[in-house]
């Protein structure tokens, strides 16, 4: 992948040659992604993860789907603040956030295609015998909306590059209808992958089993898709630093903005946890091994970068916002690994355990790998980082 | 372990999506189809012999059990399911000075209300009137959440089958069943251990016992309402947590756990596009207002400059015009002078 200098908008730097360090190790990376998935699809799952009859659901439904979709937020997060709620200061990292969440549904599916057993039978459920009892129909459905609505929201960078006025006009006209219908569809399947879990009362812990999973679910998707967006951006800034057209200080603020907005959601995300222990009445199992566990997850990855984030804002400190965002992160992973195979099968009855695989492993670091990389060739090309200058101001 | 969870609005939302079982916004209840079958396995009868588990393997036409051969070690783990063994017996007891050592036989428990039927979004399973919960690998996505969703830990799968993997597990003999012969196990069985039946009459059978022999049983039908109930059902003379069995479960049936949020999902299709719009129009209007406002202000500190330019221009012209009238006066009066002082000299 060589970086090519762009026909309009800022100029990009040109660097030549393929053999960059970056393009080297990411080669690797997806080329024995590539073989593993091979293996996959010659002598089956059993060859290539650890999964078991006990542990159906492993690292790339726990990563590449429950915590893609969450990390993915950012995207309708942002658009629904600039284009609904009129935050116009957010408008330089809507296009980023939105390409993030595009690659990451894209991410989402290609984990579910790798996992199913048979996945060339994903169009089944609309098109030959549908089960719409099933949270997953709904998840199902959305996710393959949504990642219509994300790709058309992309379009417009793509009809500017192209100087496609007429079709650039049509699809920015479209901008309100796509966040409303972005909205509604986020609201359903990221809380409905919550409700995937609901049907397991006896198998998932009581400590993360709530009737509330959805509401948990969506809420904690709202702060690790503001995270996301600061995480993103931290990287995304130095790489593009020569496309960026706002300050160094101007992005700052709106890094403090979302901070702000990420300390506050992950103070309801607490609160609601809190709530969920006090309804069941689970305080007694906080004195467990688990509770122990429970803890270490709801304080040190939820309260502690709530108050970071809080800190960073009020004492205008960026190093703590972006810690705090990584922390966020990390925490929406450790929760959806916990809930899909850590704290599921707590009083597991047989002798089967699920640790997975290096190859589970690689082929999910080959799915991120190829997100960066196809972040960076669109972004290298098309008006991601930047405004268009025949465009600018302009929805 | 006791479990008693209320969904997510009420489980009226959610019992109204399950599985075809209860009816919407009606009072009614569906106890199932008449005359269904079930099977009644009585721990205190089973020897552990596994002749169910071979028999099971050759109807099925999975890999041979040799019960022989495997001899009494197999008891050593607490075996599960798998995708080459719809059953298992498993040694939960060890023999004690007043009673032999107690087994057990695991398999599909065939729901009344299978979770497993309503969290497959391609719907492979079936509960069929006859009692048999059965499943069409010909829809089968491999997603494997029926797999996840079973609170007996019945449903395997074949990881190993790169293209046509199944969901394997005890199909409760259906073939065998319509055509009128026993399911294999129970045909199997030398002690008695399994009775197959109207779910019905082996209920009254199961109270019988109990009621006879006080003393072997527990007073407790496991399968007659956990969950709603099932087809298989277990009379024991221990504690069924001795048993590998869940004890005190709701009889809520799970589908209606697992959808209730659901009823949701109409709502918020309903209620956002319009809450969202009614958000925009706020904030476009109080974008509109603040122009409003701007430029009312602008005009009117616009209309106040001009008014005091005005007056400014009226006074200085005004002050001119007196300038003018004193100046033209002092003219006058100097020609006036000029001309009497002239006619005077």
């Amino acid at each position: 992948m060589t970086d090519v200098t762009v026909d309009a908008g800022p100029p990009t730097v040109t660097k030549t040659g393929l053999m960059t360090p970056f393009n080297i190790i990411s080669g690797i990376i997806l080329i024995g992604g590539a073989i593993i998935l091979g293996i996959r699809f010659t002598q089956g799952l059993a060859a290539t993860t650890n999964l078991n009859n006990t542990y159906p659901w492993g690292l790339w439904i726990g990563f590449d789907v429950m915590s893609g979709v969450a990390l993915a937020a950012g995207g309708f997060v942002t658009s629904s603040a600039v284009y609904l709620f009129g935050m116009k200061e957010y408008k330089p990292v809507v296009r980023a956030a939105l390409l993030t969440g595009f690659l990451g549904y894209l991410l989402v599916v290609l984990g579910l295609l790798a996992d199913l057993g048979r996945p060339w039978r994903l169009p089944y459920p609309f098109i030959r015998s549908a089960g719409p009892t099933s949270p997953l129909f709904e998840v199902s459905l959305c996710v393959a909306l949504y990642l219509t609505v994300l790709f058309i929201e992309t379009t417009p960078a793509v009809f500017e590059w192209l100087g496609l006025k007429r079709f650039r006009k049509f699809v920015g006209s479209l901008t309100i209808a796509l966040t409303v219908f972005g909205l509604i569809l986020s609201t359903m399947h990221q809380s409905t992958l919550g409700a995937m879990f609901m049907v397991a009362p006896t198998r998932l812990h009581p400590l993360w089993y709530s009737p509330h999973i959805p509401v948990h679910f969506f809420v904690s998707a709202v702060a690790a898709g503001l995270a996301m967006v600061i995480v993103e951006g931290m990287f995304s800034h130095r790489a593009f630093h020569h496309q960026v057209e706002i300050t160094e200080d101007q992005f700052h603020r709106i890094n403090f903005g979302l901070a702000k907005a990420a300390s506050v959601t992950l103070a309801v995300y607490f609160s609601i946890k809190v709530v969920a222990l006090a309804l069941e009445d689970e305080w007694h199992l906080l004195a467990s091994g688990w509770g122990a566990y429970y803890l270490f997850e709801v304080l040190g990855f939820v309260l502690l970068p709530c108050l970071l984030f809080a800190a960073g804002y009020r004492e205008r400190r960026i190093g703590w916002v972006r810690t705090a965002a990584v922390v966020t992160v990390a925490g929406i992973m450790l929760n959806r690994f916990n809930i899909t195979f850590i704290a599921f099968n707590w009083n597991n009855p047989t002798t089967e355990s699920y640790v997975p695989s290096w190859m589970e492993i690689w082929v999910t670091v080959a799915f991120i790998t190829f997100a960066v990389v196809a972040f960076r060739w669109i972004a290298n090309r098309i008006p991601i980082m930047y405004e268009h200058p025949d465009w600018k101001g302009v929805h | 372990m006791t479990t008693t969870r209320r969904g997510f609005v009420g489980g009226a939302i959610g019992a109204a999506l399950s599985v075809g079982t209860a009816e919407a916004g009606t009072t009614k209840h569906f106890e199932g189809h008449p005359g269904r079958y079930g099977l009644l396995h009585d721990t205190t009868l089973c020897v552990g012999c596994r002749s169910c588990e071979a028999a099971c393997a050759e109807v099925n036409e999975l890999p041979p059990v040799d019960v022989q051969l495997e001899g009494s070690q197999v008891f050593d783990t607490t075996r599960r399911t798998t995708e080459t063994s719809l059953t298992v017996v498993n040694r939960y007891l060890e023999a004690s000075d007043d009673r032999p050592p107690v087994y057990r036989k695991l398999q599909c428990m065939h729901c009344n209300e299978p979770c497993c039927a309503t969290v497959c979004l391609v719907h492979a399973f079936e509960k069929t009137p006859e009692g048999p919960v059965v499943y069409h690998p010909e829809l089968c996505m491999g997603c494997r959440y029926c797999v996840m969703a079973c609170p007996y830990y019945a449903l395997a799968y074949e990881y190993d089958d790169p293209l046509t993997p199944k969901v394997m597990r005890c199909t409760m003999c259906y073939d065998r069943i319509k055509e009128g012969k026993l399911p294999g196990c129970a045909e199997a069985c030398p002690m008695g251990a399994i009775t197959f039946g109207e779910r019905d009459e082996l209920i009254q059978v199961a109270r019988e016992r109990i009621r006879k022999h006080p003393d072997r049983y527990i007073n407790h039908i496991f399968g007659e309402h956990e969950f709603g109930g099932t087809s298989w059902m277990v009379i024991a003379g221990e504690s069924f947590g001795d048993l590998g069995l869940d004890e005190g479960m709701t009889t809520e049936p799970l589908p209606a756990i697992a959808t209730s949020y659901l009823g949701v999902v109409p709502l918020v299709v309903t209620i956002y596009p319009g809450l969202l719009m009614g958000m925009y129009a706020f904030s476009q209007r109080q974008k509109q207002v603040a122009k409003d406002e701007r430029e009312e202000a602008v005009a009117k500190a616009v209309a106040q400059t001009e008014e005091d330019a005005r007056k400014k221009l009226t006074a200085a012209a005004e002050r001119a015009k007196k300038d003018k009238e004193r100046a033209v006066d002092a003219a006058v009066k100097k020609a006036l002078t000029e001309a009497r002082e002239g006619g005077e000299a």
